[in-house]
């Protein structure tokens, strides 16, 4: 019983390290991820759906007619996950081909 | 006695067997700049009172998207939950329980500009409530609509394939569909009913206006329909929006009402008034019989929520409402809170 109970044990920690270790490693990365170009424009992209009038493009008028329907911008992200991102909602929300270009040009210029 | 390994149950060694393969695959795979495999989702704390107890609910919902090469994308959701309620009758202190279940698992195939094949389990695509307003993060009032139990088939998740994507796309207009089939499913994680149905929705987008269509079939048991609309509209360069449901199934009917604002009147939508978002959200169930289950309420009820909610910065956001339910059982004030703060990161640094 008590053979079990410690397999169970390594089984969890070994999980949870595999888990986490990618996490602590991202928070160890973070202060260079900060500043990277892409995510200033991300969180620019919160005043663009503050509906105004007038988009600079294609991607800018669909992030505004597609994306803020559901919810608003999340404040910033890091640009390695900006065509994941993309690749979801286009599935998500059912978003055309070239919604989904035009979207991840408009998340990495 | 048993050994050690055969100790553990099938689930957990299932379970096991998962994680592990999702981990290395995350960790074998070669993802390009843009599509490193992220993880997002909310962490929520909620409290509920209804009829003056007070219930409290820590909750996690974690989604994680996987793409494989440009056409295939792994994608699913989790929701964790404890939740403290008081004891019943005279006894003092409270109970909990705890809840960890699969939301959806699915993989999508890109096919063509048109066309997406999933396969998995996969939210039920009825109305919209189930695919677009479930996540903690985006949902304006915590609890789901009186009708949310129409259409979607007891489990709210189907586990077998579906079709969608953008049927036409243009400059003042587009249409989308999503048509699946389901399979029966008794898996605690993949519990499903054998149904088929689909929905399609037509987006006008210079007056910001969605109607759409949809249909369920109950494969199982007594065989039913279900049919539902919906109609959203964000008129332009205003922050106002209105949700619409309605749905009808054989046992009841129902439909809610929801709108919101933000006003950037004040310095904006980021200015501190800009950021208070008021809620309404007025819905009506009208039982037909209660010949079948349809997991809503067994009585005509109507139920008035008004919410105020408060959008912090660094996507947090407390969620506060009261609501005046009326019903024959009995009407009842309902009170809730919560904060929640949305999470959004890859899962390692890409290249």
């Amino acid at each position: 019983m008590s053979q079990s109970i410690s397999i169970r044990s390594l089984v969890s920690i070994v999980l949870l390290s595999a888990l986490t270790t990618p996490l602590l490693a991202l928070q160890t990365q973070a202060p260079t991820q900060a500043p990277a170009p892409a995510a200033t424009p991300a969180k620019q992209n919160t005043k663009v759906s503050s509906h105004k009038s007038g988009y600079g493009s294609d991607g800018e008028r669909i992030f505004a007619q597609q994306c803020s329907r559901c919810h608003t911008a999340p404040d910033g992200f890091s640009p390695h996950i900006s065509g994941t991102i993309v690749l979801h909602m286009r599935v998500r929300a059912s978003l055309s081909q070239h919604d989904e270009q035009e979207l991840l040009h408009f998340l990495n210029p | 006695m048993s050994s050690p390994v055969s100790s553990l149950s099938a689930s957990t060694r299932r379970a096991t067997i998962i994680v592990l393969a999702v981990a290395a695959l995350l960790l074998t795979l070669h993802a390009s700049a843009q599509d490193t495999p992220l993880l997002s989702g909310g962490v929520g704390f909620f409290t509920d009172t209804k009829a003056g107890k007070t219930s409290y609910e820590p909750t996690i919902q974690p989604l994680l998207a996987a793409p494989i090469g440009s056409h295939l994308l792994i994608e699913g959701r989790a929701t964790l939950v404890e939740t403290f309620a008081p004891n019943g009758g005279d006894i003092p202190g409270y109970n909990h329980t705890h809840f960890i279940g699969n939301t959806y698992l699915q993989a999508d195939y890109i096919a063509s500009p048109y066309l997406t094949i999933v396969g998995g389990s996969f939210l039920t695509p009825f109305g919209t409530y189930n695919e677009r307003l479930t996540p903690i993060w985006i949902n304006n009032l915590q609890d789901g609509p009186l009708i949310g139990g129409i259409g979607l088939m007891s489990s709210a998740s189907g586990l077998g394939g579906e079709v969608r994507g953008s049927a036409i796309s243009r400059n003042k207009y587009s249409i989308d569909y999503t048509a699946y089939f389901s399979a029966q499913s008794g898996n605690v994680q993949f519990n499903s009913e054998r149904s088929t149905g689909g929905r399609a929705s037509l987006y006008l987008t210079d007056s910001r206006l969605e109607v759409g269509v949809s249909y369920g079939r109950l494969l199982q048991g007594t065989q039913e329909n279900f049919y539902g609309t919906h109609v959203w509209w964000e008129p332009k360069d205003t922050a106002f929006r209105l949700r619409s449901e309605y749905a009808h199934g054989q046992h009841a009917q129902g439909y809610w009402v929801e709108a919101d604002y933000r006003t950037e009147a004040f310095g904006g939508l980021d200015s501190w008034i800009g950021r208070i978002e008021p809620v309404f959200r007025m819905q009506q169930l009208f039982r037909i019989n209660n010949l079948g289950s349809d997991n809503v309420a067994s009585v005509n009820t109507e139920r008035a929520d008004f919410g105020l909610d408060y959008n912090l910065p660094h996507n947090t956001r407390i969620i506060t409402s009261y609501a005046r339910q009326f019903a024959s059982t009995g009407n009842r004030n309902i009170w809730e809170t919560g904060i929640v703060y949305r999470f959004l990161f890859p899962t390692w640094k890409g290249k």
